[in-house]
């Protein structure tokens, strides 16, 4: 059962992957449509970032002192002006290990 | 012009620094399977069958705690159903390639690959091939993502938890779109999404990580129509 299960899931993602890309055609899509898509990267994203800062491992509201919130802030000034990938994560986890490891002890 | 060869190469490296969440998220994902008691080649044929992070961990935790299969793979398809959306933006520089090279190259769109080649190929509009910047991107998180589960699954989880790696999650999201926030249309629909998610937080289904973005999508659509 549990192999059927991993199955079907896997199909049902393959699918939601494969969809767009190799069974529709983009003469379908309205020029509207298409200028909306500019969006999909600001709309999808935002969705995984808020909870996982926000929210603890029980589903409810962080504390407005959780260090999350201040390592994204610096992460966040740090991308902003250094346009690169690699110094905003680096510098949101850095930032979270000295509050959690050094001011919080 | 790029060789293929050099394109693709460009791919691996835009992904590099998403490893950093990447590989701790996909050693967590294989030593929890573990620990909720799956036999190893089940937990690693998740990562190869779903190979979809979040997903995973959560189709495990489901069946473990009992849950009928339909609600796993209910659940699984709501989590993963976003790949429709990067699937639709991606279709524009896919569209000249072959039917079986399109179903091959779809196995290979996540997150990261999808946002790091849209980026790319968007500021390099006349690229001749972007497919294999695509393929790049997405060919490197599979095999990241298959050794860090295998990893996980025969080491356990080998890295402290007093790390709080689990952080390095939204900080490469936020990573990808950072530089976006210099647009305020940008910034408004990304407002809409964060807080449609953190709202709809508990519903059912983890369905805020598809039901966010569709609201959010709606606010730019209707936003657009105003900027006319």
């Amino acid at each position: 059962m549990t192999w059927f299960s991993i199955i079907v899931s896997g199909i049902v993602t393959y699918f939601s992957r494969m969809a767009m890309v190799a069974l529709i055609d983009r003469e379908m899509l309205g020029t509207k449509v298409k200028e909306v898509l500019n969006y999909v990267p600001s709309a999808v994203f935002p969705a995984i970032i808020f909870p996982g800062i926000f929210f603890n491992d029980f589903g409810s509201f962080v504390e407005i002192t959780d260090p999350k919130i201040y390592g994204a802030i610096v992460a966040l000034v740090v991308g902003f002006y250094s346009r690169s990938v690699i110094a905003t994560i680096v510098s949101g986890l850095l930032s979270y290990w000295f509050i959690i490891f050094f001011l919080l002890r | 012009m790029l060789s293929k060869s050099k394109i693709f190469f460009k791919g691996i490296v835009a992904v590099l620094p998403h490893m950093l969440s990447v590989i701790p998220f996909g050693i967590i994902t294989g030593a929890i399977g573990i620990e909720l008691g799956f036999d190893p080649i089940l937990v690693y044929a998740t990562s190869l069958i779903i190979f979809g992070g979040a997903s995973q961990i959560i189709f495990m935790q489901l069946l473990s705690g009992g849950a009928s299969s339909l609600v796993a793979i209910t659940s699984v398809g709501v989590i993963n159903s976003r790949h429709l959306l990067y699937g639709a933006v991606l279709s524009e520089y896919l569209e000249k390639l072959s039917f079986i090279k399109k179903l091959f190259i779809s196995y290979f769109i996540v997150d990261q690959g999808f946002a790091e080649s849209n980026k790319y190929i968007k500021q390099n509009k006349n690229l001749s091939n972007p497919h294999y910047y695509v393929l790049g991107t997405g060919v490197t998180l599979w095999f990241c993502w298959q050794l860090s589960t295998i990893s996980g699954i025969i080491l356990g989880s080998f890295i402290p938890e007093e790390l709080g790696l689990k952080f390095a999650i939204p900080l490469t999201f936020l990573a990808i779109i950072v530089n976006d926030l210099r647009k305020l249309d940008h910034v408004f629909v990304m407002l809409v999404s964060g807080f449609a998610s953190l709202i709809l937080f508990n519903a059912p289904f983890k369905s805020y990580i598809i039901v966010s973005p569709i609201v959010a999508l709606i606010a730019a659509f209707i936003m657009l129509r105003f900027k006319k």
